[in-house]
């Protein structure tokens, strides 16, 4: 089985700080990576990357086994690729369908569309479809989504990025602010998405979500993938030895 | 994913709506009722002259100016914005098109139209000016309008020596300026309100519209879904340009002067009624209808006490009561409302910069 999104020997360099250090990643479509690691370790470092939001300094990104090269983040979005980023990014103001579409607006046929007129109703059903297909808890598609809670906040942010991402989704730390319940929700949707064929990249401190949630893990530590495990060799206490620079060499 | 029978979902039907939108038809409901009461208590101590027909086209007449100048305003104030130009750009958008009026001559329509054509360009060109400062130079907006507030006005003094002209054509203040397009109905009531239904439309039904509440309520979340928000920044303070310039020549015509030094209160006037209509000041809520009825308020009232006898000065003080009222009880509702946004006030900051991003953003 290839990988949909691969990197190879990704460095990166912040003046004289090595965040990346000849980094190795790899994703393959319908699974779970855990992407841990220490603070510092270049986790979201190379998640910026592979999301376009950064360039590598050197390095190979291969996707679908093809090289790419990705500039900015619309270049990724349009192989397929989406990024539901630590702070949200939903507008508060805007209901769940404005924000479902920020961006990707439907518009009317003919001149009302050239105008600027937006097909609400498309927008709606599409909404609904997505956020029911994935279980999301979206009790209002009217109201602000600054109103709603937390849990139904990321719920409606992975919705989003599942519904656009055709191959690759990332995921920050997504379960950083919630509460148990809305975890739950958030690691069965993330179990969904990856149910469609979608790589997903979930990048956590929590030991205890990743064991629940991914189906391999790898581990970086000082800017390099040291480990790949799959989920069912291995351990918490072998993920936190990992982590802590235990293996210095790559394992796999 | 075809077994979804142990799916959450909860249904997503049209719930009632939340507490915040709740709020913001609520607020909009108030301040007509406030309105209305108003009306009514000024009806009831003059029913003789109150609601009369020459009365109440009086208040329209003097509401139209300030409802042009409304629309462009509650724009920029919902992308987190302020523009506090739109007296100065009147006024030098009403001084060129004079100018060019005069050169271009005669009293007709012709001429009107080449002013038009010279007030439109006028006001775009501030726009433009006060938009790529404020989005490309990531200057904030109260400190690039006032900017131009000074230039614009002072501008407008070079070319007239700072005497007022008074060369407005005929058809302009006959026709425009003070006449009827049908009945007792002022025409420029009805092209004042001809602009507020278009910003109506504007703001609700179109990407436009959606893309202007988008940056007021996060522009990093607008800027990672893809909407290119500089360029649309530019394009309101644009537009709040052009609907300045546009005021400056029905405001030509109506007081057949180009009202140099009267000016100086207007944006702060427009910036009232926008508030007092439940747009917010922090950005990401309002609307136009809102903004046309926190307009008229302050009218009504100055109206209404010079005919009771008041002194009108009153209306001075009532609206600047209102006005703090109004958007401390706003603000008290929206901070329960709304999770996790400070009350920072994001046209003192630079636009859709990562401050307003990371502040609305973890919300």
């Amino acid at each position: 089985m290839s990988a949909v999104l691969e990197a190879r020997g990704i460095t990166k360099h912040y003046g004289h700080v090595e965040a990346l250090a000849d980094a190795n990643f790899d994703v393959q479509a319908g699974e779970v990576v855990a992407l841990i690691g220490d603070n510092g370790a270049g986790k979201s470092t190379l998640v910026r990357i592979l999301s376009g939001a950064e360039p590598a300094d050197s390095g190979e990104i291969l996707f679908d086994g093809r090289p790419v090269h990705l500039s900015s983040p619309t270049d990724a979005r349009a192989l397929g690729m989406e990024t539901v980023f630590q702070d949200l990014a939903l507008a508060p103001h805007l209901s769940p369908v404005q924000n479902m579409y920020l961006g990707r607006e439907v518009m009317r046929n003919g001149l009302l569309g050239k105008l600027g007129f937006m097909d609400a109703k498309s927008m709606r059903d599409g909404s609904r479809a997505a956020f029911d297909r994935l279980g999301a808890t979206v009790r209002n598609l009217n109201g602000p989504v600054g109103s709603m809670s937390g849990g139904q906040r990321q719920g409606i942010a992975v919705a989003r990025a599942a519904a656009w991402a055709q191959k690759v989704i990332f995921l920050d730390e997504p379960t950083a602010a919630l509460g148990v319940v809305q975890t739950q929700n958030v690691l069965e949707l993330v179990r969904r998405v990856s149910g469609e064929g979608i790589g997903v990249v979930f990048i956590s401190h929590s030991m205890p979500h990743v064991m629940e949630v991914a189906d391999r893990i790898q581990v970086m530590w000082r800017g390099r993938r040291v480990a790949t495990y799959n989920k069912a060799d291995t351990s918490m206490e072998q993920l936190v030895s990992a982590m802590t620079g235990a293996l210095a060499q790559e394992a796999s | 994913m075809s077994a979804t029978q142990t799916t959450p979902t909860v249904a997503t039907e049209d719930a009632p709506a939340s507490r915040l939108s709740r709020i913001s038809r609520l607020q909009a409901l108030q301040i007509l009722i406030l309105l209305v009461v108003t009306i009514a208590v000024f009806t009831a101590l003059r029913p003789d002259t109150f609601l009369t027909g020459f009365n109440i086209r009086g208040i329209v007449q003097n509401t139209a100016i300030y409802a042009v100048l409304g629309v462009g305003m509650t724009f920029v104030i919902i992308t987190g914005g302020i523009d506090l130009s739109v007296g100065s750009v009147l006024v030098f958008s009403g001084v060129v098109a004079d100018k060019v009026m005069v050169w271009y001559g005669g009293q007709g329509w012709a001429t009107v139209l080449v002013g038009l054509v010279a007030a439109l360009a006028s006001g775009l060109a501030w726009g433009l000016v006060n938009g790529v400062l404020v989005a490309k130079a990531k200057v904030p907006p109260l400190v690039v309008t006032l900017g131009s507030l000074s230039a614009a006005l002072g501008f407008a003094q070079i070319i007239t020596k700072g005497l007022d002209l008074r060369d407005a054509p005929q058809a302009l203040v006959n026709d425009i300026g003070f006449g009827n397009i049908v009945g007792q109905v002022p025409t420029i009531a009805v092209v004042a309100a001809v602009v507020v239904v278009f910003g109506i439309v504007l703001l609700h039904r179109t990407r436009f519209g959606l893309y202007t509440y988008a940056i007021g309520s996060n522009a990093e979340a607008g800027r990672r879904s893809g909407v290119k928000v500089e360029r649309h920044l530019i394009k309101v303070y644009a537009f709040a340009g052009l609907l300045a310039g546009f005021a400056g020549l029905l405001n030509l015509g109506f007081f057949q002067s180009t009202t140099i030094g009267g000016q100086s209160n207007t944006p702060l006037n427009v910036i009232a009624g926008v508030a007092i209509g439940g747009t917010s000041l922090f950005g990401g809520i309002g609307s136009v209808f809102g903004t046309v009825i926190g307009l008229f308020i302050p009218i009504v009232l100055q109206n209404g006490f010079i005919q009771v006898g008041v002194q009108p000065f009153w209306q001075q003080v009532v609206v600047g009561a209102v006005l703090v009222a109004v958007v401390y009880v706003d603000q008290l509702r929206r901070a329960a409302a709304l999770r996790g946004t400070s009350p920072r006030l994001p046209f003192l900051s630079r636009a859709g910069g990562a401050g307003s991003a990371s502040r609305k953003g973890s919300a």
